[in-house]
């Protein structure tokens, strides 16, 4: 048996560390799977719909619009019938159900096939298991998130004929790696969940539950907590503005908050603010654009805060995982 | 070879305990180059967390372990390097073909292509894989896992091989073959062999010695002969059938050896285990003969090793009880 067959796994020609080997391996099978198609597809076709609903709203606005400082940008933002919602908010609620779904099995997979003893007898870390698998679902959710935002700026591009400047490709890189901190979140979360959970149906749903309680009630449990903390008295007005500064932190335990204000100021230049602001700040001030690094700056915490959950989820995932017993 | 006896696999006083159980106690095993060596014993002995244990997968609650003359809690890559493992119930990925599969282990173990491929297309000639080395393991039988799984823990060339339920829940054809192709790996490639089963006489067929593992200790050690002896202890046992009661049996075997010289158990289905002073078997057969009694069967016990494997356990169970 000589014949080289179409392998989906070629080895590496030079030595590799433990957990790129399995990175590379488990990169390769998800990009296989009838998973990331089909994330494709959804996402393809929800970022295509947004973005020609989107574009056609903006021409018709056209002689409006013409100074708008950071048009392009707005394709991405910007709201327009019949559909629903913007490419950011689809995409800001769908994000979650991509690192669900690369990490949902991630370690209970290996366990229900059998493959984990053999795996970790092999001769590297035990945490290369779990680094490997983290690093090719990262990466495959990156992959998705850009085609799809290329695709998006490709279709704008074509259907505005307006070329973006430097600067703005510059925000939606950035924003793209927001967007990835931001799915990173929930695919440490779907990873402990498969550590901690020997089903893979479990666990999915176990992740699931947590992303709908965050994108359906967590402004709302905001509300009520803030309505704890901070109740407004009826004399007096600066307990209602505790009282709204309560909620506007409280809701940023959400990643989905944090995610959604660093995409507000990342792709418009013209967001100053992304806490709360009061009449007066406001009152006379003259629309002006903020540069890039000051974007960045406006949302540098909720960007080290996503970064953040996402480490601290992880160890979660990652203690136990290293003490668990390998035996099925 | 790490050691001059050539002792690659070695465990002294080696313990394991969780919060409220003791899974091994204290056990001392030492398995040489070119040796397999079975560890054999009802499941929920202890076999498959002294394996982990000599893997370095699991830590021990006391006593050492050298695998290739390193302990393994303190230099895991080095062992896990030269010791190639079976797991019970070993899984692949499905999806991957079987030559996928070995490739992927290959490059964990930095075995780098070309050799890789090399290596691969020998193991997969060596378990008679290569015809099916390109299909998805999904569609594979029993021991066809099992043999790929072997090819699998040779793809690192290992000094020291360890495998778990080799053997268990495959067809008889595929037992042969996994038999033949262990021996192999000891005898003819000088590895360290070390396996686990409940099943003796697939242990038996196979194994240079054994060891048998009750309740998490080693209850005894030898060559199956050795086992044998050690356990006759100067009385002779026999399965007897007779169209007879147990009565006539007793007062037969009474008078000729002496009631307190005579213990009789009840085998069912018209059988008894009589156990006698050392004595050959025809003096017992004659006496019922004499006594008109009709012999079904008579078979020695002692030279049956299901039977001493199983007398082991019973008399394991009492004392540990």
């Amino acid at each position: 048996m000589t014949a080289n067959p179409e392998t989906t796994f070629t080895p590496w020609t030079r030595k590799r560390s433990g957990w790129a080997i399995i990175a590379r391996k488990e990169f390769a099978d998800h990009i296989l799977s009838i998973r990331f198609i089909a994330l494709l597809v959804l996402l393809g076709l929800v970022g295509v719909g947004t973005v020609y609903a989107a574009a056609t709203a903006l021409k018709d606005a056209a002689p409006a619009t013409a100074n708008t400082p950071g048009l392009f940008l707005r394709l991405f933002s910007v709201q327009a019938d019949p559909v629903p919602l913007s490419f950011v908010t689809f995409l800001g609620f769908l994000a979650p159900v991509l690192g669900i779904a690369f990490g949902f099995d991630a370690i209970n997979g290996e366990r229900s096939q059998g493959t984990l003893p053999r795996l970790v007898s092999q001769p590297i870390h035990r945490d290369d298991v779990i680094n490997g698998k983290f690093v090719a679902g990262l990466s495959i959710v990156g992959l998705i998130i850009t085609v799809i935002s290329v695709l998006v700026a490709g279709v704008g591009i074509v259907m505005l004929g307006i070329v973006p400047s430097a600067g703005q490709v510059a925000r939606l890189l950035i924003w793209l790696i927001a967007t990835v901190l931001y799915v990173g979140v929930w695919l440490a979360f779907a990873t402990f969940c498969s550590v901690i959970v020997r089903r893979a149906s479990t666990s999915a749903l176990l992740s699931i539950a947590l992303w709908l309680v965050f994108a359906l009630f967590g402004s709302l449990l905001a509300h009520l907590a803030a309505g704890v903390f901070s109740p407004i008295d009826q004399g007096n007005p600066e307990s209602a503005y505790n009282n709204a500064q309560a909620e506007v932190t409280l809701a940023r335990v959400s990643p989905t908050v944090l995610y959604q204000e660093s995409s507000l100021a990342l792709l418009n230049s013209d967001v100053r603010s992304v806490g709360l602001i009061t009449y007066e700040q406001i009152d006379q001030a003259l629309p002006s654009e903020l540069s890039l690094t000051q974007s960045v700056l406006l949302v540098w915490p909720q960007l080290v805060s996503l970064l953040a959950i996402t480490v601290v989820i992880f160890a979660f995932a990652y203690v136990p995982f290293m003490h668990q017993e390998v035996r099925a | 070879m790490s050691d001059e006896s050539g002792v690659l696999i070695e465990a002294t006083g080696l313990r394991k305990s969780y919060d409220n159980a003791v899974a091994v106690d204290g056990i001392d095993l030492a398995v040489s180059a070119g040796e397999v060596f079975g560890l054999l014993g009802p499941n929920g002995a202890g076999k498959t967390t002294t394996i982990l244990m000599l893997l370095g997968l699991t830590e021990p609650s006391g006593g050492e372990v050298r695998v290739g003359g390193l302990d393994p809690m303190r230099h895991p890559l080095a062992v896990k390097r030269q010791v190639g493992y079976l797991p019970d119930a070993i899984g692949f990925y499905e999806g991957l073909t079987g030559r996928e599969n070995l490739r992927y282990t290959a490059a964990l173990n930095e075995v780098l292509p070309p050799e890789a491929g090399d290596r691969i297309d020998d193991l997969l000639e060596l378990v008679g894989l290569t015809e099916e080395a390109d299909q998805a393991v999904g569609t594979y039988s029993r021991g066809m896992r099992q043999r790929l799984g072997l090819a699998d823990v040779l793809v690192k060339d290992p000094k020291i091989v360890i495998l778990d339920e080799p053997t268990a829940a495959i067809d008889p054809e595929g037992v042969a073959q996994m038999q033949q192709l262990i021996g192999l790996l000891a005898h003819r490639d000088g590895r360290a062999v070390l396996l686990s089963s409940h099943l003796l006489p697939q242990v038996q067929e196979v194994c240079d010695r054994m060891a048998i593992f009750v309740k998490g200790r080693i209850v005894a050690e030898g060559t199956a002969q050795e086992l044998g002896a050690s356990l006759a202890d100067g009385r002779a046992r026999f399965r007897i059938s007779l169209d007879a009661s147990e009565e006539v049996l007793r007062t037969v075997a009474n008078t000729q050896f002496g009631s307190d010289q005579v213990e009789i158990e009840a085998a069912g289905h018209g059988s008894w285990t009589v156990i006698v002073p050392s004595l050959s078997a025809q003096s017992l057969f004659a006496a019922l003969v004499n006594a008109n009694v009709e012999v079904r069967e008579m078979r020695d016990l002692n030279s049956e090793l299901d039977q001493i494997y199983r007398r082991y356990f019973r008399e394991s169970a009492e004392t540990l009880a």
